[in-house]
């Protein structure tokens, strides 16, 4: 299987770690044809508006909407998500820094697909609402965490700054 | 279930999402909205770029919450601002405006000859300037979530940049090949703990992210201080200091995501008007890099 992580900016390495240890193919995405022949793409935690702009100037957002349209999965965390939601890749509607700033940043534990795992969250974004073809899949009080679209799955917390695996195991069935 | 909050992954968190970026030295909103629109991941907020304050001289402290909280409202990327090192009070102060990072920096006047700021206390993360591994440590070791090297900001120079990350990297390399005596011995000179020293010897990195700073004029020194393995670049008065910010700006980010492109950084760099007026190391009268320890 050949996963690929958009290598704009944010926890691309951290991704990247965790794609090894479930023994990928990986590919790190700049540009347009990096994306082809990917059965899935991870969009990295990072500052939103940064990797917006940037994957506007490398003219990567039309030829990623193509491949999703062919089947590409796609999996967002936080910033990722919220470039979902702006893409039209999700249906969702997200709120950034939600939370507040960094010093209201968390820790905790969330209930993923009925697996109890770390959840960090970074100046996470809120989802406010979503579509009816969306199921949720991990909640943080009232919050939801975490939806999954077909193909499309986003989380708002960060699994790549965990060791805990479960999400991106997920994602590979998800792509697979 | 359990919540914690501004622990050192948090902390530490926040600077792994900046990675790859470029943080902009800014003095006003408009400014920063200029840098946000560019496609800075955070700005650091301050009154004067570093080579004004070089050129003004005096005691340069933290910068006037009032425009400190005004680009917080402008902007919705991180916004960092600076205090003297061993301020503790302006820590505080800019920890209850809400900033997302605080950088114990060298560019302002240093307010203790004997201490820096004991980091791990507060609940904001903190950034500080390092020239060398035992530097970065120390610092890493009071509590620091983040390293930039010191270089020497404001001169449009990138030498000491260089020879920072260069230093850094080479004391690493050097950790690799020390037996148990030898590492004994860096930690004690380097008043470190050894646990530290080791965990740095095995990552083969420092345990935080590390970005350039001090001296970032144009694409191409972003490119260079990539190239040399930080993991992204502050540029303070190199932007705003530019004929044509706005290009500059948008240039040194793309720069620093293309760095190992050579074409792609030809194509940045062209057409942008005159970089900031530099200046040479030995003419200056203070060097920044030289306050803290």
């Amino acid at each position: 299987m050949k996963i690929g992580i958009l290598n704009i900016q944010g926890s691309v390495a951290e991704h990247l770690e965790a794609l090894r240890k479930l023994d990928v193919e990986v590919v790190l995405v700049k540009k347009p044809e990096d994306l082809r022949g990917l059965e899935g793409l991870i969009l990295p935690g990072g500052e939103s508006t940064t990797i917006g702009k940037l994957m506007d100037f490398a003219g990567l957002k039309k030829e990623l909407k193509q491949r999703v349209k062919r089947g590409m999965a796609v999996w967002g965390t936080c910033a990722g998500a919220i470039l979902m939601s702006q893409l039209g890749l999700i249906n969702i509607e997200v709120e950034r820094n939600a939370y507040g700033g960094q010093q209201e940043s968390f820790e905790t534990e969330v209930d993923f697909d009925g697996i109890k795992i770390p959840a960090i969250f970074i100046r996470a974004p809120k989802i406010l609402q979503m579509g009816e073809d969306c199921e949720v899949l991990a909640k943080y009080d009232d919050d939801i965490v975490a939806v999954r679209e077909e193909k499309m799955l986003v989380t708002t917390f960060h699994p790549e700054l965990t060791d805990n695996l479960s999400v991106h195991r997920y994602f590979l069935e998800v792509a697979g | 279930m359990a919540v914690k909050k501004n622990t050192p992954t948090l902390k530490k968190g926040l600077a792994q999402m900046l990675k790859g970026g470029v943080i902009m030295d800014v003095v006003d909103a408009k400014q920063a909205k200029i840098a946000e629109d560019a496609g800075a991941v955070a700005v650091m907020a301050l009154e004067r770029v570093p080579s004004d304050i070089r050129r003004d001289g005096g005691v340069a402290r933290m910068s006037d919450p009032k425009m400190i909280t005004e680009i917080m409202a402008t902007v919705t990327i991180p916004v960092m601002a600076k205090v003297r090192i061993g301020h503790f009070v302006e820590a505080q102060i800019l920890e209850s405006l809400g900033v997302d990072y605080i950088d114990e920096s060298e560019v302002l006047t240093p307010a203790d000859e004997q201490y820096h700021v004991d980091k791990s206390q507060f609940k904001a993360p903190f950034v500080c300037g390092a020239r060398n591994l035992g530097e970065a440590l120390r610092r890493i070791d009071e509590g620091a979530a983040m390293i930039r090297t010191k270089g020497e900001a404001g001169t449009g120079n990138v030498v000491e940049a260089v020879r920072h990350m260069r230093s850094i990297n080479e004391d690493i390399e050097a950790l690799k090949g020390m037996k148990e005596a030898g590492l004994k011995k860096y930690a004690k000179e380097e008043r470190v703990p050894l646990a530290l020293v080791k965990e740095t010897r095995d990552l083969g990195r420092l345990k935080v992210v590390n970005f350039a700073a001090g001296g970032i004029a144009t694409p191409a020194d972003a490119g260079l201080m990539m190239q040399l393995g930080c993991d992204g670049i502050f540029v303070g008065s190199g932007i705003f200091k530019s004929s044509d910010p706005t290009a500059m700006a948008k240039a040194i980010v793309e720069a620093t995501l293309n760095y190992d492109d050579p074409a792609m950084l030809a194509r940045c760099s062209a057409g942008l008007g005159k970089a900031m007026e530099s200046l040479e190391i030995e003419t200056l009268e203070t060097r920044y890099s030289e306050r803290g320890w």
